[in-house]
């Protein structure tokens, strides 16, 4: 089967600026997909370019094996865009918003009535958009892109802003949206929102793909040191050392903030042993490295105003 | 493919939409339904109390107590007179029922018939008074001769004329005009601004479907103006009569609505907010109303304002109903005016056409 998405070496420019330098990838069917990276990495010039809504200066781009652009109404039918949360009609229910939507592509509006029950705002039905909770207004705005039941969903950073809960509840939702057999592609800068949902992730910045892969795959792909930390006052700073030293795998890192002890290590199985013999393993916790680990050593940790 | 039905469909429900989203809005019902009403009052009331102008008379054939009058005030009487002559009584009388001169003077033995407007009501009165005196002093000069001289005044419109029949077509172009310009010109920025605009890019419904729901609903929104307006303004309060064919203001105001919606097009697509919008649509219609013989009407306006007014698209919007409405010229009276909206409509929706962005970057 071929890919659902194909992108070779597509590049745009602004002036002078390079917004997409040359990227690569693809999309296969059903897949969960992130383009993840920091504010002005391109992701979003290069979801409007596989949306139809930006022309390409040069590369090859084919959306469900059609170009997107020039706009393509044949295309517009087979996939769901789910812009900022706000993007509705003015004064209109939650209801009305999205059996408008729902009209636009020739859906009923039994259907959009469903797809309110199945993001859980059946019982907002009536209430304006605007006075919507950030959450419930997210989850309209996936409804609406969802309503005409497309085969790929592109969603822009939907849970920025969102409290835990109502990211939690979204993700939820967007699980089931792919679980459904649908080919999601996100953008986002919150690393676990990638890690926890996405079947592969592209990082990106200055215009460029700068690793692909599945999440796991790429923290593995770190080798970076464990962190083990058990509570502070079990032992001392310089008995954490020996049994570091004791474990091998290369200099140990010990440090103690008066709350935790933390050693990192690349022989966790002689340091954790060594911890439980001194019955030192209260509090404990063993953190591996994150996509976030990955994504800072790729892109650097330089603070970019 | 059947695109058409599905843009049918998208056609009505995108209107639906709009509509609800409109008359929701308390601040915009106020804004286009009641502050026209409210400056029917205030400006009702302004005009029943203006200075004194120059006044212009038409001299039909020969007047000799005219000419008299003017050598026996040495001058004095250019000042408040300015005399021009005609030599056919039916032309005058249109020229005086148009607005052109204020008066048609003509001598019938020894009455002096004086043929005047009361869409001025002020210069009505001075008419009168200047021919009562110019009478009351040739017969004083004519003293002990047979005759005398007898003064008849002869108004050359229905009696029932007043400001209201030029206030009430004034205020509702500007009305008409607003609303439309900054309906056309919000929607697009706030559009815009809420990414609406490229969800609805987005869809497979057709840019025309969605412009064409737009002015749909800016038609319907002119005339309940049309229609709310018109009831209040000819309650006997405010007294406004409508003429004979009256009813030439519905395409009239359809034309008006388009020219105003281009307008507003062409603001929203430079404006980068919606204050920006409302600021700039704001700068365009406010003037216009004062020069565009809305607020002023033209008769009493100065003759500058009347030369400007020619450039103001507002002008025949307000012209062409004040002479289907108010002055009872026949229906074909306003054809040329639509012509010009529709004209300007085209041109400025070309223009917009050219600068139109879907999104800020």
């Amino acid at each position: 089967m071929s890919a659902t998405i194909s992108v070779r070496d597509l590049r745009k420019s602004y002036g002078s600026l390079a917004a997409v330098a040359g990227v690569t990838f693809d999309v296969q069917p059903g897949e969960f997909f992130a383009i993840l990276g920091p504010n002005g990495a391109g992701k979003t010039t290069t979801l409007e370019i596989l949306e139809g809504l930006r022309k390409a200066d040069s590369g090859e781009v084919t959306v469900l094996g059609q170009p997107p652009w020039p706009r393509n109404p044949a295309l517009l039918p087979r996939i769901g865009v789910q812009l900022q949360a706000s993007s509705f009609f003015e004064r209109l229910s939650a209801r009305e918003q999205i059996r408008t939507f729902a009209s636009l592509y020739g859906v009923g509006a039994r259907r959009a009535d469903e797809m309110l029950g199945v993001v859980g705002l059946t019982e907002q039905a009536d209430v304006r958009a605007e006075k919507l909770s950030g959450g419930q207004a997210q989850r309209l705005s996936i409804a609406c892109a969802l309503v005409h039941d497309p085969e790929l969903v592109f969603l822009d950073e939907p849970t920025g802003a969102l409290d835990p809960q109502a990211r939690r509840n979204l993700w939820d939702l967007l699980r089931q949206i792919n679980a459904d057999g649908r080919t999601v592609v996100l953008t986002t800068h919150h690393m676990d929102e990638a890690e926890t949902l996405c079947d592969r992730v592209a990082i990106m910045d200055r215009g460029a793909i700068l690793q692909a892969g599945a999440p796991a795959t790429l923290v593995r792909g770190l080798d970076s040191p464990l962190r083990i930390s058990v509570q502070s006052g079990l032992l001392d700073t310089a008995q954490a050392g020996t049994l570091a030293a004791q474990a091998g795998g290369g200099a140990a890192d010990v440090s103690d903030d008066g709350v935790s002890l933390t050693i990192a290590t690349r022989g966790p199985a002689a340091v954790l042993a060594g911890l439980a013999g001194r019955g030192a393993l209260v509090g404990l916790r063993v953190q591996g490295a994150t996509l976030e680990d990955v994504f800072l050593q790729l892109t650097g940790r330089e603070y970019r105003a | 493919m059947n695109t058409r039905p599905a843009n049918l469909v998208a056609l009505r429900s995108l209107s639906r939409a709009m509509f609800k989203g409109f008359v929701r809005d308390r601040s915009a019902l106020v804004f286009t339904i009641l502050i026209p009403v409210l400056f029917l009052v205030l400006f009702g009331s302004i005009y029943k109390s203006t200075s004194a102008p120059k006044v212009s008379v038409l001299e039909v054939g020969k007047v000799r107590l005219l000419d008299q009058a003017k050598a026996a005030a040495h001058g004095q009487l250019g000042k408040i007179l300015a005399v021009t002559h005609s030599a056919s009584l039916a032309a005058a009388l249109g020229d005086v029922r148009k607005g052109s001169y204020d008066a048609a003077v003509q001598q019938q033995g020894n009455t002096l018939v004086v043929h005047y407007s009361i869409a001025s009501q002020t210069t009505a009165g001075v008419v009168q008074a200047v021919f009562a005196s110019i009478v009351q002093q040739a017969d004083q000069a004519a003293a002990g001769r047979s005759g005398g001289y007898a003064l008849s005044t002869r108004q050359v419109e229905d009696k029932s004329l007043k400001p209201i029949q030029y206030l009430a077509p004034g205020l509702l172009g500007w009305a008409i005009a607003s609303g439309a310009a900054f309906g056309a010109a919000i929607t697009l920025v706030g559009w815009r601004e809420n990414k609406l605009l490229r969800r609805l890019r987005l869809a497979p419904v057709s840019t025309g479907s969605v412009v064409l729901a737009r002015i749909g609903i800016s038609v319907v929104i002119a005339m309940v103006q049309l229609a709310v307006f018109l009831a209040i303004a000819v309650t006997p309060y405010f007294g406004l009569k409508l003429t004979a064919s009256w009813w030439m203001a519905i395409p009239i105001v359809a034309c008006g609505t388009l020219a105003f919606m281009s307008i507003g097009l062409l603001v929203g697509s430079f404006a980068k907010t919606q204050q920006a919008a409302t600021s700039i649509a704001n700068l365009i219609i406010l003037p216009m109303a004062f020069l565009g013989g809305a607020f002023i009407p033209l008769d009493y306006a100065p003759a500058w304002i009347r030369e400007v007014s020619y450039a103001m698209p507002l002008r025949y919007l307000v012209t062409g109903m004040q002479d289907v409405m108010a002055r009872g010229e026949g229906p074909a009276a306003a054809l040329p005016a639509m012509g010009i909206l529709l004209g300007l409509a085209a041109v400025f929706t070309v223009i917009s056409l050219r600068v139109f962005r879907w999104d800020d970057v």
